[in-house]
């Protein structure tokens, strides 16, 4: 009998302990795309987990699949996550369907500022409208477009002396995006320690968004604009103005000219496979996939340079964005936890180690640091590369613009059909429709 | 006694033995049983191809739950049938599905004419024909990307010792002349053992005694097999057509594995078109339009094949 109480009473205890528990922790939910850093932010949570409470689970989907996926989660009221590290080009409709929860709030209750935030990734990945003080994610991960280009190839005396026979110049990182299609053409068919390598591996998919985040980061340099700066939605003479038409015939050119054979569908994987594999002399990517570059057995240890993106023919420089800001999502039922985990997050010495652990941390603390160029070989061209960012469209209905714009820059680059300036002209066509669509125009 | 007998008899054979054990009727009974069917089959095909007529009259977006939903008349469907990239994936996977039911078909039968005669290891060459047909489509797709690699892919190297042609010269699923053939080469590979399944049962249908007879009446071998052969195994043949000729007028996982419908659109069958529209640019009552009109083309193509299939059954 006595006994029997005994166990009673412990069990009471044992469900009440957990009751009490599930009342001050919460297993919280983070979604987010599959890839090198998504590993580095499981490492780095385990410091939340530890002093919150809180257990983490995460939910990473596949690059050509996180789109897709996440959208459907989020678009049908889902619950699966409660942070979600979504896309840039994803804030204007998550913000205008009520996916994301503002934080305006929260960060002015928890003294968290945006001025302490790179100012692209600021208005790429947290405000909407853009460039309002209406902020929806917190930037999350820096991230944009750039080159690595195969070091210890460009020191190789023979090859400095034939390129400076051939071109009259150094062999050196391209500064304009001429000097780029020289460098690859000179490389291309190349043999070099009994292998053939090629040019570049640039960005050419169709399925998801490749091709245009590849064709804009020479456009934008070229003189394309997505509008009218006097005008919103006016885009007839910017998105196919002459420098727009001239960037994307170069970049076909550099397609045609200049790619491993068969690099038709080519986007970050493909390019990380080309340059590892030593097949390519540069490469476009992400600056993702910097820190993987620097472990590699291949093309580690010195032997890859960075450079930002080339300039256009008038001088102009821009980079295309990429990256990420973390957001609460309105379904949540644990939004307390999320919130917690945001204010956590935001916190400079967490930003510190995610930047030593291969993320690339948005807070001006950590990039501006006088240390910071040093840290990392890549350091410094991400720096130089974040300050001259352009983004996509981040309206509520990118998707159908991205979708337009991924079919008209194929067809012309990779499929070779029609000119460059039917392709721009087809896309203000299309882009006009849509905006049409919405009741904006 | 007799008439008593008789009586019961013929009184308990008018009951309905539902009646004697319910006190329902044979007809309720009959309604209880398919009622379940009945239910599932309108919850999971009809309910949502109302719906998803209704929709196509509307401009509903999914991912905008809170934006106002208006009536568009058939304004989606005009759309949809004057807009030219629809009718260049139309004209893709026509070329898609025509290709590949003629390929299919002649090598299917032709393997199953051949696996048909008695021969050594006859069940152990069955077994490896079929072995395509058993992959994963996801899988298939993502081999045949190797295989069709310019630089380290089999099906170049091959294509290059036969024609002499450099194997890094031309890129089977780069190349707009060539990417419309990469799939339907996959797909022939893939699914040609399923014709030649379907065709062996035919053949094998056939009785022996007819071929005797033929024999007797000194019939060539050539005329038995236009007279004898293709006349009994084309209802088998047929049936192959459908069935493939459905499957490939919805083909979606094999090609966007392959291609991702490129190079530009020149394999973006009317399936991944209308992905695009739905799941990713998230118009759904336009998208509705779309499947509706995919929905009518198939069924009333597979109708009228149906009615030949029947005629020549009938035969």
């Amino acid at each position: 009998m006595h006994s029997r109480h005994f166990l009673m009473a412990g069990t009471c205890a044992l469900l009440l302990s957990g009751l009490a528990t599930n009342a001050e922790a919460d297993d919280l939910t983070l979604c987010w795309a599959s890839w090198d850093p998504a590993n580095a932010l499981v490492e780095l949570s385990k410091d939340f987990e530890a002093q919150s409470g809180h257990s983490m689970n995460f939910e990473f989907v596949p690059w050509p699949n996180f789109a897709d996926r996440m959208l459907n989660e989020l678009n049908s009221g889902g619950k699966l996550c409660d942070l979600m590290i979504g896309d840039s080009q994803w804030i204007g409709g998550s913000a205008e369907n009520g996916h994301y929860v503002k934080l305006n709030d929260f960060f002015e209750a928890e003294d968290i500022k945006m001025s302490d935030f790179i100012d692209a990734t600021v208005a790429g990945y947290s405000e909407w409208p853009k460039n309002t003080p209406n902020y929806w994610a917190l930037p999350a991960f820096g991230d944009v477009v750039g080159w690595t280009y195969r070091k210890d190839w460009f020191e190789r005396p023979e090859l400095q002396a034939e390129f400076q026979e051939k071109y009259g110049r150094d062999l050196d990182a391209p500064e304009t995006f001429a000097e780029l299609k020289d460098i690859a053409e000179f490389f291309q068919g190349r043999d070099i320690d009994g292998t053939t390598v090629y040019g570049a591996s640039i960005y050419t998919e169709r399925g998801s968004e490749g091709i245009t985040m590849g064709a804009m980061d020479v456009l934008y340099s070229y003189g394309f604009l997505y509008e009218n700066p006097e005008q919103a939605y006016d885009m007839e003479g910017f998105v196919n103005s002459e420098g727009a038409v001239a960037g994307l015939e170069y970049y076909k050119e550099l397609y045609d000219c200049c790619t491993p054979p068969g690099s038709s569908n080519g986007y970050m994987s493909e390019g990380i496979d080309a340059f590892k594999s030593g097949q390519v002399a540069m490469q476009m990517n992400f600056a993702f996939t910097w820190p993987g570059f620097e472990n590699d057995a291949n093309v580690g240890n010195g032997k890859t340079g960075y450079f930002v993106n080339p300039k256009g023919p008038n001088g102009d420089q821009f980079a295309q964005l990429g990256g990420q800001g973390i957001s609460v999502v309105s379904y949540s039922e644990k939004q307390d936890a999320a919130l917690e985990y945001i204010k956590w997050f935001a916190k400079p010495e967490v930003q510190a180690k995610w930047w030593e652990m291969g993320g690339f941390s948005c807070l001006k603390s950590v990039t501006l640091a006088p240390d910071f160029p040093q840290s990392q070989p890549y350091a410094q061209t991400f720096l130089d590369s974040m300050a001259v960012v352009k983004d996509f469209w981040a309206e509520p209905s990118y998707a159908i613009l991205l979708q337009d714009t991924q079919r008209r820059f194929h067809d012309y680059v990779v499929a070779g059909n029609g000119t460059a300036k039917e392709a721009l002209d087809g896309l203000v066509r299309d882009w006009t429709e849509t905006f049409e669509d919405d009741g904006k125009l | 006694m007799t008439d008593e007998t008789t009586a019961r008899t013929s009184a308990a054979s008018r009951r309905p033995p539902a009646r004697a054990i319910k006190g329902l009727s044979d007809r309720a009974v009959g309604w209880i049983f398919v009622a379940p069917t009945i239910f599932l089959l309108l919850a999971i095909n009809i309910f949502p191809l109302i719906w998803t007529i209704r929709l196509s009259l509307t401009n509903y977006r999914a991912n905008r739950t809170t934006a106002e939903v208006s009536w568009v008349g058939l304004r989606n469907y005009e759309r949809i049938l004057t807009d030219p990239d629809i009718w260049n994936a139309m004209q893709a996977t026509a070329h898609f599905v025509i290709w590949t039911l003629v390929l299919q078909v002649l090598i299917g039968f032709t393997l199953a004419y051949l696996i048909n005669k008695k021969f050594k290891g006859n069940d152990l060459w069955t077994t490896i024909i079929v072995l395509p047909m058993m992959l994963s489509p996801a899988v298939v797709g993502n081999f045949w990307t190797f295989l069709y690699q310019p630089q380290i892919g089999l099906f170049n190297y091959f294509v290059g010792f036969l024609t002499g042609a450099d194997p890094s010269s031309f890129s089977m699923i780069g190349d707009v002349a060539l990417a419309p053939w990469a799939i339907v080469i996959v797909d022939t590979w893939m699914w040609t053992p399923f014709v030649m399944l379907i065709c062996l049962a035919g053949l094998r249908s056939i009785p022996d005694s007819i071929y005797e007879a033929a024999e007797c009446d000194r019939a060539s071998k050539w005329r038995q097999f236009w007279t004898i052969t293709i006349p009994m195994a084309l209802p088998f043949l047929m049936l192959a057509v459908l069935f493939r000729g459905i499957e490939n007028f919805k083909m979606f996982d094999l090609v966007v594995q392959l291609t991702g419908g490129g190079p530009g659109s020149v394999t973006e069958l009317t399936s991944i078109n209308l992905k695009r529209e739905a799941f990713e640019k998230w118009r759904t009552g336009y998208a509705s339009a779309y499947a509706v009109i995919l929905f009518v083309t198939v069924f009333g193509l597979a109708s009228i094949y149906v009615k030949a299939l029947n005629k020549v059954k009938e035969r």
